[in-house]
């Protein structure tokens, strides 16, 4: 039973690793973006491997179904010119493979480390029955987390803000119809009518 | 479950602005375009009211609340009282510069008053969620003010690079942040640092993820190497936007210093102490020399705020209360020298004219002999010249240094401000050495000019009379640290 969960794991974290080098290498933008889908697929597949069912589930619906669609979007619109993107590559792939390599050997010893290697032997302990993860969070999440919630509420107003800000002007030029006015029009605005002498053609 | 409600008035300062923030958003709609006085004088009037609040509600005891997350102490009531008048200085220097060039507008207020309560959150952060968001808070305020005059392409690349950057730093930092927390099973800034002082933490995972955390924190701080964003926004951005990004974040960012390395990362101060060490002298040589090569006064002030921001790191980086206390005079000073700077360029600026170049001041002399002398003041301020607030906070912090036994860092330092005293003595050159260029009068607001006085007074006097400002910072800071 515990190799079944170690296989599907291990599946899971191919996948992941194997769409993340699919992002940045892939040629064309909207196949990056795919990629990018599996990857947060296979990310929560993971969470859902570790009973944070929540969290996984939210992954799915927030970032695949609605961040991700706006994204394809946008990259479709925009019509990215890849060779510009890819200017440079060679002149700074030295200096990044050289701070990824340390990165990487950093990483490994840290994963190695003592405290880290234990938590691995252990591994988590399983959660009870009838513990749900949604509701465990909800109650912390407006209770002892009251005060970070608020200012994630903040955050998103001057996300508001700002957007208006930024990008909500009146241009002069622009036709636009203005409905109200178009209600209250009358006959009389639209047609003058205009007594005149009947005219003889010669 | 039961929940017990937590215990508001320590936060009163920070929910009152919220509440009056909300208000001015409002406010703002049916307020005609012709009398945008009334939500400029609203937002004075909030801020007046939320220093009544800090100094009132001061009781000189730490308490904490919302389960922990936040932190009232007596450091935190004198920084935010520094930030709010910072800011209330800010709003005033820049209303003319506004009016004249579209950004007197209700959002400029809004979003700076938002990014003030970014400030007060991270200044009163005791916990890394709040710390970040706090952060973010701020950071995405001061985006959007960067980028407000949404027409001028410089602004609009100065809000871009500083929103990558930013987002950058916010990523190292939250790497750093998850490490931590792995090794020791908080978050809370004051069992962080219980986990770390008892020593059941791997000291491999703590210094990877203190790594981390450094860099991240320098970039926020803007020191070398992380520093390149800072002369492209200070350049970019409206003057006005310049004056707020260079004084309130830098008191938040000096907090954001003492809570992560003075509180829950201070048994580690061996590690993160030999870091700083880098920076500082980094930034101190690459500040003051490239400062030297500007003929943008705005950039050269950019350079200057790097070189300024190594000083400040030497006060932290000794480690003990006394160092932390100079840091913070010094951090004040700071903020009061380029209030005065960008306000005084400000002053010269008008409807079409940015006086953001060097020769811009030539001959200022011989046009306003008092607008001369006040620069002359902030320049040998900034230089760090005996009888102005400048030499005495570079003092303090050189003291500290030395008492932590780093007598070649002080060497050093003071030969890096020596080759600093040239930029800013060229300037005093310039301006009654030289020529004018130009004559048109000076036209100024008669409060901003008021007010310029007063700054700039405030340099000299606090250069002559160091000892009460400092006394307070000293018992602010030994009040909040106890170790």
């Amino acid at each position: 039973m515990i190799d079944f969960s170690l296989l599907i794991f291990y599946g899971f974290s191919l996948v992941l690793l194997a769409a993340g080098v699919g992002v940045i290498t892939a040629r064309n933008p909207v196949h990056a973006a795919l990629f990018l889908v599996l990857a947060f697929f296979s990310g929560s597949g993971i969470w859902m491997m570790l009973e944070a069912e929540f969290l996984s589930i939210a992954l799915v619906l927030v970032y695949v179904g609605a961040v991700m669609v706006l994204f394809l979007f946008v990259v479709m619109m925009l019509n990215i010119d890849l060779d510009r993107l890819r200017e440079g590559f060679w002149k700074h792939l030295p200096l990044g493979a050289g701070v990824a390599v340390l990165m990487v050997v950093e990483m490994i010893l840290v994963v190695t480390s003592r405290q880290f290697s234990a938590l691995g032997r252990e591994g988590s302990a399983p959660a009870g029955v009838g513990i749900s993860n949604t509701r465990e969070l909800g109650l912390v999440l407006y209770t002892d987390y009251v005060y970070p919630f608020e200012l994630a509420a903040v955050i998103l107003l001057v996300a508001i803000v700002a957007a208006i800000a930024l990008t909500l002007r009146r241009r002069k030029d622009s036709r636009h119809l203005d409905p109200s006015t178009q209600i209250k029009a009358q006959a009389r605005d639209r047609i003058r009518i205009v007594s005149m002498r009947a005219e003889k053609d010669h | 479950m039961t929940f017990a409600t937590p215990n508001l008035v320590p936060a009163y300062p920070e929910i009152f602005l919220l509440v009056a923030l909300g208000a001015i958003l409002l406010f703002d709609l049916f307020v005609a375009e012709t009398s945008r006085f009334l939500t400029y004088a609203y937002t004075q009037l909030a801020l007046l009211a939320t220093a009544g609040f800090l100094v009132l509600g001061a009781t000189g005891s730490v308490l904490t609340t919302f389960n922990g997350m936040f932190i009232d102490d007596p450091m935190a009531r004198t920084l935010k009282l520094v930030g709010v008048v910072a800011v209330a200085l800010t709003l005033a220097y820049s209303r003319a510069y506004n009016q004249q060039r579209g950004l007197y507008r209700g959002e400029f207020y809004a979003l700076i008053l938002f990014a003030l309560l970014g400030i007060m959150v991270m200044i009163s952060a005791n916990h890394f969620l709040t710390l970040y968001l706090g952060l973010e808070l701020l950071s995405l305020s001061l985006c959007a003010l960067i980028a407000l005059q949404r027409d001028s392409a410089r602004a609009t690349e100065a809000a871009m690079k500083y929103f990558v950057l930013a987002a950058l730093a916010s990523g190292l930092l939250l790497y750093g942040m998850s490490m931590l927390y792995g090794a020791t099973g908080s978050l809370n800034l004051g069992l962080v640092a219980n986990a770390i002082s008892s020593g059941a933490a791997d000291p491999a995972i703590l210094v990877f993820g203190l790594v981390f955390v450094v860099a991240g924190l320098a970039f926020k701080l803007g020191v070398v190497p992380f520093h390149m964003w800072v002369p492209d926004v200070y350049e970019g951005s409206p003057t006005a936007v310049t004056l707020f990004v260079s004084t309130a974040p830098k008191v938040a960012a000096f907090a954001f210093f003492m809570r992560m390395l003075g509180g829950a990362l201070s048994p580690m101060v061996a590690d993160w102490q030999s870091m700083l060490v880098i920076v500082a002298m980094l930034s101190m040589l690459v500040g003051n020399v490239t400062a030297i090569a500007q003929t943008n006064i705005k950039r050269m002030l950019a350079y200057s705020t790097i070189s300024h921001m190594g000083f400040l790191l030497l006060g932290i980086l000794s480690g003990s209360v006394g160092g932390f206390a100079a840091a913070m005079f010094y951090v004040v000073a700071y903020v009061l020298m380029s209030l005065g700077g960008f306000g005084l360029i400000l002053l010269l600026s008008r409807d079409g004219f940015e006086a953001d170049q060097l020769e811009d001041l030539k001959g200022l002399n011989k046009r306003s002999p008092w607008y001369a002398f006040m620069m002359l003041l902030i320049m040998i301020s900034m230089a760090g010249v005996p009888v102005s607030v400048g030499f005495f906070a570079k003092l303090a912090v050189l003291s500290a240094v030395l008492d932590a036994g780093m007598t070649w860092l002080v060497v050093y330092a003071v030969l890096m401000s020596l080759i600093g005293a040239f930029y800013y003595l060229r300037v005093i050159k310039i301006m009654y050495m030289d020529e004018p260029l130009q004559t048109e009068p000076l036209v100024a607001e008669t409060d901003h000019r008021i007010l310029m006085v007063l700054n700039a007074m405030a340099i000299l006097l606090l250069g002559v009379l160091p000892q009460p400002l400092f006394d307070l910072c000293t018992i602010s800071i030994t009040h909040s640290f106890h170790g």
